[in-house]
C-alpha cells in the first residue's frame, strides 16, 4: 500500500517539477497515439460508413472480417509489423523500424478496425429512410454522408475513444517496433514496463498514474464534444 | 464556390412572354398556369414517362405516363404495396437506376438537368418525421443549409416557416422531445422552408392520432391554398384525398388504374377494384338483359335492376352503388316512388360509424346503405327486420366487366 | 464523388506522411547504429551514461534495443542489429563460428551472487563453490526462484545445475517467474527464497529487499561481456562503420574508466569491472 502512496507522491513530484524526461515521454505518447488515432479515424469512419451504406455481394463476409479485426491481438500486429519493417524485410527500405513512425503504423493498424467496426454498427443503426430524407432535402452525396455522420456522432465518438484507448495503453507492439529508445521512442507504457523490470516501482506507478491522467483528459474533451447538443 | 441562388433556382429560366403552365391530363385547365416554351407547345411542370421499377422479379412500379401541372394537388391512393411510395421516390429521383425519364419544365433530368439540382426544386416529407438530432430550428434550417443559403436569410425563412405551422414557440427545443404532431409539423416546416416547386408527401399523417391529424390537415390545406404549391401526396385515407386534391390517382400493383378529378373517380370508377377502393360499398355482377332509350336492365342474381347507360345486350357488367344513394323505407307494397329500383330485403348487420350507421341488407343480392342515427330510430331498424331498399337508376354507375374484377 | 475521394486521399497521405517523417528525424541510415543488448544490461543504467558520450563524440545515433539474450543474438544473426553487447559466451561462440560476426572483444565483467533470506536455513552462507551451494539448496526444503527466461542469468543458473547434476524441472522447490531480474528478486524476497542474481541489480534494489548476499566469488559466477560486430559481408545493410566505432569506444580508455567507477557513488561498490585487452581465461576470482 505504501508503495502506491509513494508512487502517487512521485507522480505529483514529476508533474509539478515538469521533469524533462517524463514530459518528453508523455508528449511522445500523446503524439504517437494521437496521430495513430487520427489515421484510424479517417480510414475507419470512411470505410465503415461506405460499407454500412452500400449493398454488395459478400457484404456479410466483409463485416465479419472487420468485426474480427476489432479483436486483433496487438502483440501479433507488432510482430508482423516488425517482420515487415526489418532491414531485410519487404518494407525495410523505409528504414522506419525502431522509430516513432513504426509505432504510429502499428498503433494505427490496431486502432483502425476498432473504429471501423463501431462506425459500421453506428451507421447501420440509423433509420433506413433517413438517408432518403436527407437527399430529398436537396443534399449532395457528400452532404448526406456528413449529415449521417453527425447524426451518429454519439457512437462515432465512442468509436474514437475506443480506438484511442486501445492504443494509448498499448505496450506489446509499441515496444517491439519502437525499441523503447530513451528520448526517442520511449512512451509512457514502454517506460512503465522498463521501470518495473528494473525494480523502480515508484517511478513505474508514477508513470502509470500520469498515463491514466492523460487518457482521462483526452476522453474528457472527446466526451464533451460527444454530449454537446449544439444550440443555434 | 456555389452560386447562392443555385438551389432555389429562378422560375423565369425558361419563361418567355406568356407564363402559363399546362394542367394535367383531365384537370381543369383554367385553374392552373400554363407554360409554353420557345416552341410554344405545352410544357408541364413535371412529366414522367415510362417509369418502371422492378425488384427481385416483382414489378413495383409501371407508369407509362404522368403529368403534373403547376399549382395542382395530386393525390395517390391505393392499398399498401400499390406503389405509391415507389412512385414518389421515383419522382424525387431517389431510386436508382430509374428506368424511364423525368422532365422538369421540359428539361430532361439527369441529362440536361443534374439530379441534385432537380432535387433541390422539390421537397419530400415522409410518414416518420425523420428529424435530426438537433433543435427544431436546426431541423427546419437543414435543407437551407444544404443549399448554402446565407445565415440571415436562413433565419427569416425558418422563422416564417415555423410560424406557418404553429411551432414557432418550439424553436430551441431538442427534436427528441417533441410529440408526434409537433415532430411532423417540424418535418413539414422543414420542407416548406425550402419553398419547393413541388412538395411530395408520403402518407405524412398516417401515424398521427385523429385529432392531431385533423388539425394538421387543416393547417396544411390553408397553407397550400395560400401558396398554391404543387403537391403530390400519397395516402390511404380517401377522405383526406377527397378533401385536398384537384386530381386523384388510384394505384394498385404498381400501376395507375385511374386518374381524374375526385368526382370522376369517386362516382365513375373505372373498374371493380377502383370502385371498392374509393368507397363504393355495393358492387354487383350482372348481365344486360334489356336495352333501349338510354336505360338498361341488368339481371343480378335473378333480379332485374334498371340503370342509366347504353350497353349492348348480353354484356357482362358491374353495378356500383354508393351507400349514400340507397334509401331504406318500411316494407310496403305498392308505394309509388320515382325510384325504379325497389327491393325488399332483410337487414343482416348494422355497423355504427359515428355520425351515421351502415346497414347491410340482403335483397337476394347484398346491398349497403347509410342511414342517420335518427332514421335508424324512427324506422326502428334492427337486424332481421324486413325493409325496402331503393335507389335511382341514375345513381348506379355501370362498369363493363374487365377480366380481373 | 471521385473528386471528393481524391481530396480524401490527399488528406490521409498528408497526415500519414507528416506523422511518419515528423517524428522520425533521424532518417539517415548511416547515422543510426542498432545496438542489441540485454534487459539487465540496460537496467543497470551503465549505457545511459556511456551512450550519450559516444553519440556526442561521434555524431552517431545509437538505438539501444534491450531484449533477451536469445533475441539479441537472433537479431545479430539476421543482420537486424549492427553491434551486440551480450554476456552468453557459449551462444556467442556459435555466433562467431557460423560467420555472423567479424569481431568479438572483451569489454567488462560483473558477477552473479546467490542471495537468500538472512535466516539462511540451507546454511550456504560463505560457501565458495557454487555447485555445492546449489546442491545444498536443492536438498533443503527452501524455495529457489529462477528467471526461467533464457536470459544470461538463467543460462548461467542452468549451467550450475547441470554441473551439480541436479534435477530441478518440475520440482516443488523450484519456481520460474519468466520475469526480469528486478522482479524476480522481489518475488524471492516476498517468498523468502534463494535466487541467483547479478550483483548490479541486487545492489540497486538492496534497500527494498529482505535478502542477503550468501555466496559469491566462484569463477563460475563470472558474467562476461563482449562487444560483437555483425559481419557486413553476410548482411550488407549493416552499419559496419558505426558498429566498429561503438566497439572501439567500449574498449577505449575513457569508456573503461567510466565502467570502473560506475555505481560506486550509489552503492558503495562498482557494478562492473573493466577488462578490455585481457583474455577471458585470465579472469579469476575477485
Amino acid at each position: 500500500m505504501d508503495l502506491i502512496i509513494e508512487g502517487i507522491k512521485k507522480a505529483f513530484y514529476l508533474l509539478i517539477t515538469l521533469d524533462t524526461e517524463v514530459m518528453g515521454i508523455t508528449l511522445l505518447s500523446l503524439k504517437v497515439s494521437g496521430i495513430a488515432t487520427l489515421i484510424s479515424l479517417f480510414i475507419g469512419i470512411s470505410v465503415g460508413t461506405i460499407v454500412a451504406l452500400s449493398e454488395f455481394p459478400g457484404k456479410k463476409i466483409v463485416v465479419s472480417l472487420i468485426n474480427t479485426g476489432m479483436g486483433l491481438p496487438p502483440v501479433v500486429v507488432g510482430l508482423f509489423v516488425t517482420i515487415f519493417l526489418w532491414r531485410n524485410g519487404p518494407l525495410g527500405f523505409l528504414g522506419i523500424l525502431y522509430t516513432p513512425a513504426a509505432m504510429i503504423l502499428a498503433q494505427a493498424i490496431i486502432a483502425t478496425p476498432i473504429v471501423m467496426g463501431i462506425t459500421l454498427a453506428a451507421m447501420q443503426q440509423l433509420p433506413k429512410k433517413l438517408r432518403l430524407q436527407i437527399l430529398a432535402l436537396g443534399a449532395t452525396r457528400l452532404q448526406m454522408i456528413w449529415t449521417l455522420i453527425k447524426e451518429a456522432r454519439l457512437p462515432l465518438l465512442a468509436a474514437i475513444m475506443a480506438g484511442f484507448g486501445g492504443v494509448i495503453s498499448e505496450i506489446g507492439a509499441s515496444i517491439m517496433v519502437g525499441g523503447n529508445i530513451k528520448g526517442y521512442s520511449r512512451v509512457l507504457t514502454t517506460a512503465t514496463v522498463m521501470e518495473t523490470s528494473r525494480g523502480n516501482f515508484d517511478i513505474a506507478i508514477a508513470l502509470g498514474i500520469i498515463l491514466l491522467l492523460l487518457a482521462y483528459f483526452i476522453n474528457l474533451i472527446l466526451t464533451h464534444v460527444q454530449q454537446r447538443v449544439r444550440p443555434r | 464556390m456555389k452560386r447562392r441562388d443555385e438551389g432555389r433556382g429562378t422560375r423565369d429560366e425558361k419563361d418567355s412572354a406568356s407564363i402559363v403552365l399546362a394542367s394535367g391530363a383531365s384537370g381543369r385547365p383554367s385553374e392552373f398556369h400554363q407554360l409554353r416554351d420557345e416552341r410554344s407547345s405545352i410544357v408541364y411542370l413535371l412529366e414522367a414517362r415510362n417509369l418502371h421499377v422492378e425488384r427481385a422479379g416483382a414489378t413495383l412500379l409501371d407508369v407509362p405516363e404522368l403529368t403534373i401541372g403547376e399549382g395542382e394537388v395530386l393525390s395517390l391512393i391505393g392499398p399498401n404495396g400499390a406503389g405509391k411510395t415507389t412512385l414518389l421516390h421515383a419522382l424525387c429521383y431517389l431510386l436508382k437506376p430509374i428506368n424511364g425519364e423525368i422532365f422538369f419544365k421540359g428539361q430532361r433530368v439527369n441529362s440536361e438537368y443534374p439530379i441534385f439540382e432537380y432535387r433541390r426544386r422539390l421537397a419530400m416529407v415522409f410518414q416518420e418525421p425523420l428529424l435530426f438530432n438537433t433543435t427544431v430550428f436546426g431541423n427546419v434550417a437543414s435543407g437551407l443549409k444544404f443549399r448554402r443559403v446565407k445565415r440571415s436569410e436562413i433565419k427569416t425563412a425558418v422563422m416564417e416557416s415555423m410560424e406557418m405551422f404553429g411551432i414557432g414557440h418550439l424553436s430551441n427545443r431538442s427534436a427528441r422531445t417533441l410529440s408526434g404532431g409537433e415532430a411532423q409539423r417540424t418535418s413539414l416546416a422543414r420542407a416548406f422552408a425550402l419553398k419547393p416547386e413541388i412538395l411530395l408527401l408520403d402518407e405524412p399523417f398516417a401515424s398521427l392520432d385523429p385529432p392531431t391529424r385533423e388539425s394538421l390537415i387543416g393547417d396544411l390545406e390553408r397553407i397550400l391554398q395560400h401558396f398554391k404549391t404543387t403537391v403530390v401526396f400519397a395516402t390511404h385515407d380517401r377522405m383526406e384525398a377527397l378533401h385536398l386534391s384537384d386530381r386523384i390517382a388510384v394505384m394498385n400493383e404498381g400501376k395507375i388504374l385511374q386518374l381524374g378529378s375526385p368526382e370522376e373517380v369517386m362516382n365513375h370508377p373505372v373498374d371493380g377494384f377502383v370502385a371498392s377502393f374509393v368507397g363504393v360499398e355495393t358492387i354487383l355482377d350482372g348481365r344486360v338483359v334489356k336495352e333501349g332509350e338510354g336505360i338498361i336492365t341488368v339481371s343480378v342474381s335473378g333480379y332485374e335492376i334498371e340503370a342509366v347507360g347504353k350497353i349492348p345486350l348480353g354484356e357482362k357488367v358491374i353495378l356500383c352503388i354508393r351507400p349514400e344513394n340507397v334509401t331504406i323505407s318500411k316494407n310496403s307494397r305498392g308505394m309509388v316512388t320515382s325510384a325504379r329500383n325497389v327491393f325488399p330485403g332483410k337487414i343482416e348487420r348494422i355497423t355504427p360509424l359515428g355520425l351515421f350507421q351502415k346497414v347491410h341488407i340482403d335483397c337476394g343480392f347484398p346491398i349497403v346503405a347509410y342511414v342517420t342515427n335518427d332514421s335508424l330510430k324512427s324506422l326502428s331498424l334492427e337486424e332481421e327486420k324486413v325493409v325496402d331498399a331503393s335507389f335511382k337508376a341514375t345513381a348506379i354507375h355501370v362498369v363493363k366487366r374487365t377480366k380481373s374484377s | 464523388m471521385k473528386r471528393t475521394a481524391g481530396i480524401y486521399l490527399i488528406i490521409w497521405t498528408a497526415v500519414i506522411l507528416s506523422g511518419v517523417f515528423g517524428l522520425s528525424s533521424e532518417c539517415r541510415a548511416e547515422k543510426n547504429v542498432i545496438l542489441a543488448t540485454t534487459t539487465s544490461t540496460q537496467d543497470s543504467g551503465l549505457l545511459d551514461v556511456l551512450i550519450p558520450i559516444f553519440e556526442k563524440r561521434t555524431g552517431y545515433f545509437v538505438k539501444t534495443i534491450a531484449v533477451g539474450s536469445g533475441q539479441a543474438m537472433a537479431m545479430g544473426q539476421k543482420g537486424e542489429a549492427d553491434v551486440l553487447l551480450v554476456h552468453s559466451p557459449d551462444a556467442e561462440k556459435k555466433f562467431v563460428t557460423d560467420g555472423s560476426s567479424i569481431s568479438r572483444r572483451l569489454v567488462m565483467h560483473n558477477d552473479f551472487i546467490v542471495v537468500g533470506p538472512s535466516e539462511d536455513q540451507a546454511k550456504i552462507r560463505g560457501m565458495k563453490s557454487s555447485v555445492e551451494v546449489f546442491k545444498k539448496i536443492a536438498s533443503s526444503s527452501n524455495l529457489f526462484i529462477s528467471r526461467g527466461d533464457n536470459s544470461g542469468t538463467h543460462s548461467k543458473e542452468k549451467t550450475i545445475w547441470k554441473a551439480a547434476n541436479i534435477k530441478y524441472e518440475g520440482e516443488k522447490w523450484y519456481q520460474q517467474t519468466g520475469l526480469g531480474m528486478g522482479q524476480t528478486l522481489n518475488v524471492a524476497s516476498e517468498k523468502k527464497a534463494y535466487t541467483l542474481a547479478d550483483r548490479g541489480t541486487y545492489l540497486a534494489l538492496k534497500k527494498r529487499l529482505g535478502l542477503d548476499i550468501l555466496a559469491e566469488g566462484d569463477a563460475v559466477l563470472l558474467n562476461i561481456y563482449h562487444v560483437i560486430e555483425v559481419n557486413p559481408a553476410k548482411w550488407p545493410k549493416v552499419n559496419a562503420a558505426g558498429a566498429r566505432a561503438f566497439a572501439d569506444f567500449m574498449i577505449s580508455r575513457e569508456a573503461q574508466g567510466i565502467i570502473k567507477i560506475f555505481g560506486v557513488n550509489r552503492f558503495g561498490s562498482p557494478l562492473f569491472f573493466p577488462d578490455a585487452g585481457k583474455r577471458a581465461e585470465e579472469l579469476g576470482s575477485r
